[in-house]
């Protein structure tokens, strides 16, 4: 049982279980979701397993467990793909099994299990009233297909396995957030997600060909940890720019991560996913899959910092990168201060982070990039399974409010009556939230835990760790306008957090829905406590070691470290990046909790009047969704349907078929008309058999019946052939 | 000229005069004794050629039986054919002209033959014979009783024949 | 004395004129008389040659006796054709007795 074995095996469960609950236990809703999550704790115990294994070998980076295929047979060679286990992609596998393995377990209380179908609920919507999700099972197939997903694209060792993983969770991400398809926001969100992500895709297979033209392969190892190839490309120029065949292929990779971790300007799609059940939200829009594209930056760090030493000034695609990280960071932050809506808020949040990490990258910050993507994962992941409790809890009190009210007024029963007091009121809004802490203690604790870690709370959070890293890099290495605006970021994210946790927890309930919430099941809870462990103690193996002198070794920056060709040297300690990011951390939750404690229900958020138009501005989203409405989707749409529909499909193309079709037809008849009616069928035809009708007619006469002429007709000829016979040839 | 010859110049005229009116006469009770006329001047001919017993053959089955039998013939249809109207059908000039080739073909044809100018050959020895010899030769195994036989049988087939073809049609009323 | 085409050459027109008889008389009866003149032609070539050419071979006069029996066959079959056509149809006009046609 090497780990190569185990490795190969890890993304298999999943995908039986994808392909048995499809074909077979699709009606069952116990035996799909005992399967999915069964499935994916053995897909976690073997991560687990080599995860183990991965840690204890020391020199991990130098010899990583690696095992490939012959593929595609190609001439001599052949296309090998295979899986690889180095440092990066062990820490990946680790928080990625533990996500799923918590949110899988969470979508079984997520979505009801237990509670009876209620028959008013119909496929393709969401259940109204706490009845069970009419499209269990095929829920669970689904994340289980994503999770074969991604952890197909962490193991593999080279580009194209990579590139399927991503295109498949791609797929699930389309399938999932259009999963409640009877909702037309849904439909709408899962293409906009779709075709985003398909922008940066198209960018990421041009780079993808580009390298596999230059170095004729796309493995990992021949690549990244290889210093000539890294050089040669570094050297070649491709003719675009003035970059050098490396910065533009890093430049092209990089945009798939653009897509796919919803960077500006292709963030669009994220917050709209947040039309997908919560589950999904946590597992594909904050854990895994935006992480994918990050990791896929991390990964190809190499690459997109090839021809750059530690010191020298950044090269051209790493100034691109580090650009768009702390521009996204800083626009998704103020973003997300004028959303009322709980789960899009931590949806700018994540656009956020991840702009944190991209940075992270730009500017060369390898170790603190990927340890904020492990943190990340967890509290984000945390942050929105707790969300979902607290819908739940809102919905379970809308119901119970709803009832008690059609109870309270019986002479205003009836649809209208029920539907009144039901129908406005949204469930994740914020702003009808408010004193959850009571009814919901165990969400609260645990949110408050992740709310904490994402604002970078001091020392107890592992949002912390990582975040006072990469300001830490940014600041010790010159980058100050990456530093300033980060730390700005952090500021509005401490901010908003509070702003969150307070309207939802903290004061008085607002509505009567928030006044009969209940504490989500033990599915539920359960997910979200093992996942706050890690949100505080995953923060503590990556302790910077000169904060401790020394004592106790960074072990994540070695680990992780070891990926690399040179293992990348520490940030050096400095007072001002550490105060900074206390400082912001902490001012933002205290300003948070002072502006939003005393909303009062059906009040205008405090942050309005103050803000004035910019706040309808951040609360519009700087107008991103209308530009790119009139600026691509109107145009393509106008294509589509004038340009290649009306005028190229049905004008030029069935034109000439058309056209074609009539100068059959008149070539037919004509043919038919001139020639085969008058010469075949008249002369040839007609004609031949009147001619033996005529011949017939004329010659029947002979047949009088008259012995005497038969008689007289034979002696004429005998007479003629014998006097021919005997006379003229004799 | 001998007198053989005048004999044989007037029967032959005889025989052919009458036989020309055989043909032409539209009556035909007229017509058929014209016909034993005629049958009459072949037998003088056969006595011309010696043939005194066919002679006598010619005069009592020709003249005596099938002549009569015609005779009888146009008498039983006599009915409807009436002596007058045309007795020609349409196309008399064809079938003279037909005759006429016959008769120059006939002529071109005897004119090949090696013997034809012979004059009367020898005696014929034994003549007072030859009537025996005629009958001899019709019943021996080894001439010509094969054919005699036949000729009886024809005769035979021709009788019931001519019986079973000229009943009458419809006999059932007049059966008894 | 007689020159042997004398009797072939009468034997010749004999059968010619019989011709001429079957061939252009209406009457079914006037043509059998035809046929008649047609088959006494041929009896007296016959005879004419066995005398002139082979006297001593009884052939030819063996020969004559037997187409004397067919032709009274002939005639006597012939006639009784005539009378069931005549009492069928009511007529031995040759060229009314035409079913044989198109």
């Amino acid at each position: 049982m090497t780990p190569e074995l185990l490795t190969w095996l890890i993304p298999l469960p999943p995908i039986l279980a994808f392909a048995v609950i499809v074909l077979l236990t699709h009606r069952s809703n116990r035996l799909s979701h005992t399967l999915a999550v069964g499935a994916m704790f053995v897909s976690w115990g073997l991560a687990m397993t080599v995860f183990w294994a991965a840690i204890t070998t020391p020199e991990l980076g130098q010899r990583p467990f690696a095992s490939s295929i012959d593929w595609l047979p190609s001439g001599v060679e052949a296309l090998r793909i295979g899986i690889l286990i180095d440092p990066l992609s062990a820490i990946t596998l680790f928080f990625v099994a533990w996500t799923c393995l918590a949110i899988f377990v969470y979508s079984i209380g997520y979505h009801n299990y237990g509670k009876p179908r209620d028959p008013a609920d119909r496929a393709g919507l969401p259940p109204h009233k706490g009845g069970i999700e009419p499209m269990y099972a095929r829920f669970f197939a689904f994340i289980s297909l994503f999770a074969f997903g991604m952890l197909t694209l962490v193991i593999s060792d080279n580009l194209l396995l990579l590139f399927v993983g991503w295109e498949i969770m791609g797929l699930c991400s389309y399938l999932l957030i259009g999963f409640w398809y009877g909702k037309d926001s849904a439909k709408k969100a899962m293409v906009k997600a779709f075709i985003t992500t398909r922008v940066g895709d198209v960018f990421m297979l041009l780079g993808i060909a580009y390298l596999y033209s230059a170095t004729g392969t796309l493995n990992y190892r021949e690549i990244l940890f290889n210093e000539e190839v890294l050089h040669s490309l570094a050297e070649a120029p491709s003719g675009v720019l003035g970059m050098s065949a490396a910065g533009l292929i890093g430049l092209l990779l990089f945009l798939g991560t653009v897509g796919k971790s919803a960077q500006w300007p292709l963030h669009v799609w994220l917050p709209d996913a947040m039309e997908g059940p919560t589950p999904v939200s946590a597992m594909i829009h904050a854990a895994t899959m935006v992480s994918a594209g990050v990791y896929f930056a991390v990964r190809f760090f190499p690459l997109l910092t090839a021809g750059w030493a530690e010191g020298e000034p950044l090269t051209v695609t790493m100034r691109v990168v580090a650009f768009i990280g702390a521009f996204t960071a800083l626009f998704a932050a103020t973003i997300a201060l004028a959303q009322r809506d709980i789960k899009r808020v931590l949806a700018y949040s994540t656009i956020s982070q991840l702009g944190y990490m991209v940075a992270a990258v730009g500017i060369g910050a390898y170790v603190a990039a990927a340890f904020h993507l492990v943190t990340h994962a967890f509290f984000k992941a945390l942050l929105f399974l707790g969300s979902g409790s607290v819908i739940h809890g809102m919905e379970h009190g809308l119901a119970a409010s709803s009832t008690n009210a059609a109870q309270a007024m019986p002479g205003q029963e009836g649809p209208a009556g029920v539907h009144k007091a039901h129908a406005h009121v949204d469930a994740q809004d914020m702003f009808n939230m408010g004193g959850l802490r009571r009814k919901m203690p165990r969400t609260f604790v645990t949110f408050v835990i992740g709310g904490f870690a994402l604002a970078g709370f001091p020392l107890l959070t592992a949002g912390f760790w990582s975040k006072d890293e990469i300001l830490a890099d940014a600041f010790t290495n010159g980058h100050l306008a990456v530093f300033l605006t980060l730390a700005a970021a952090a500021l509005l994210t401490a901010f908003y957090t509070m702003r969150q946790i307070t309207l939802t927890f903290l004061g008085e309930p607002r509505t009567e829905a928030a006044r009969h919430a209940h504490e989500s099941t033990a599915t539920m809870t359960v997910p979200l406590l093992v996942l706050a462990v890690f949100s505080v103690a995953a923060g503590w193996v990556g302790i910077p070691e000169s904060w401790t002198g020394g004592r106790v070794p960074n072990w994540f920056h070695s680990f992780v470290g070891g990926t690399l060709l040179e293992h990348p040297p520490a940030a050096p300690f400095h007072w001002a990046p550490l105060l900074t990011s206390v400082g912001v951390s902490l001012g933002g939750l205290l300003l948070g909790w002072l502006v939003y404690r005393r909303v009062a229900a059906g009040a205008p958020d405090p942050a309005r009047k103050p803000l004035g138009f910019v706040y309808t501005v951040l609360e519009r989203k700087y107008g991103f969704d209308e530009f790119y409405d009139w600026a691509f989707v109107r145009p393509a749409y106008w294509f589509a349907e004038t340009f290649s529909y009306l005028w190229i499909d049905r004008g030029v193309i069935d034109g000439i078929l058309h056209a074609v079709a009539r100068t059959a037809l008149r070539l037919g008849s004509i043919f038919r008309n001139y020639f085969d009616k008058p010469v075949v069928n008249g002369l040839m035809g007609d004609g031949t058999a009147s001619v033996v009708k005529w011949a017939g007619r004329q010659l029947r006469a002979v047949q009088t019946g008259r012995v005497q002429q038969y008689l007289i007709a034979g002696l004429i000829v005998t007479g003629i052939l014998l006097s021919y016979v005997l006379v003229v040839r004799p | 000229m001998t007198a053989l010859q005048i004999v044989f110049l007037i029967a032959a005229a005889f025989t052919l005069l009458s036989a020309l009116l055989v043909v032409t006469r539209p009556n035909l009770v007229h017509a058929s004794l014209w016909l034993i006329a005629s049958l009459a001047g072949v037998a003088v001919l056969f006595v011309l050629l010696e043939a005194g017993f066919l002679a006598a053959v010619q005069v009592v089955i020709y003249i005596g039986a099938i002549a009569i039998l015609i005779i009888f013939a146009v008498m039983l249809t006599r009915r409807v054919m009436s002596d007058s109207g045309p007795q020609v059908n349409r196309n008399w000039w064809g079938a003279a002209l037909s005759a006429l080739l016959i008769f120059g073909g006939l002529l071109g044809l005897f004119s090949q033959v090696p013997a034809v100018g012979s004059a009367f050959p020898a005696a014929i020895a034994n003549a007072d014979g030859l009537l025996e010899d005629l009958g001899r030769s019709l019943v021996d195994v080894n001439r010509y009783v094969l054919p005699f036989e036949v000729a009886s049988v024809l005769l035979l087939a021709a009788m019931i024949g001519a019986i079973v073809i000229a009943r009458p049609a419809a006999r059932e009323e007049g059966e008894e | 004395m007689i020159p042997l085409s004398w009797f072939l050459i009468l034997a010749a027109a004999l059968f010619s004129i019989g011709l001429y008889g079957v061939l252009a008389r209406r009457n079914a009866v006037a043509i059998l008389m035809g046929i008649e003149l047609m088959l006494n032609a041929v009896n007296l070539n016959l005879v004419a040659f066995w005398r002139y050419v082979a006297p001593g071979s009884i052939a030819g006069q063996a020969f004559a006796v037997m187409v004397f029996a067919v032709a009274a066959s002939e005639a006597a079959v012939g006639l009784a054709l005539i009378l069931s056509i005549y009492r069928q149809r009511s007529t031995v006009a040759a060229e009314e007795i035409n079913l044989l046609k198109w």
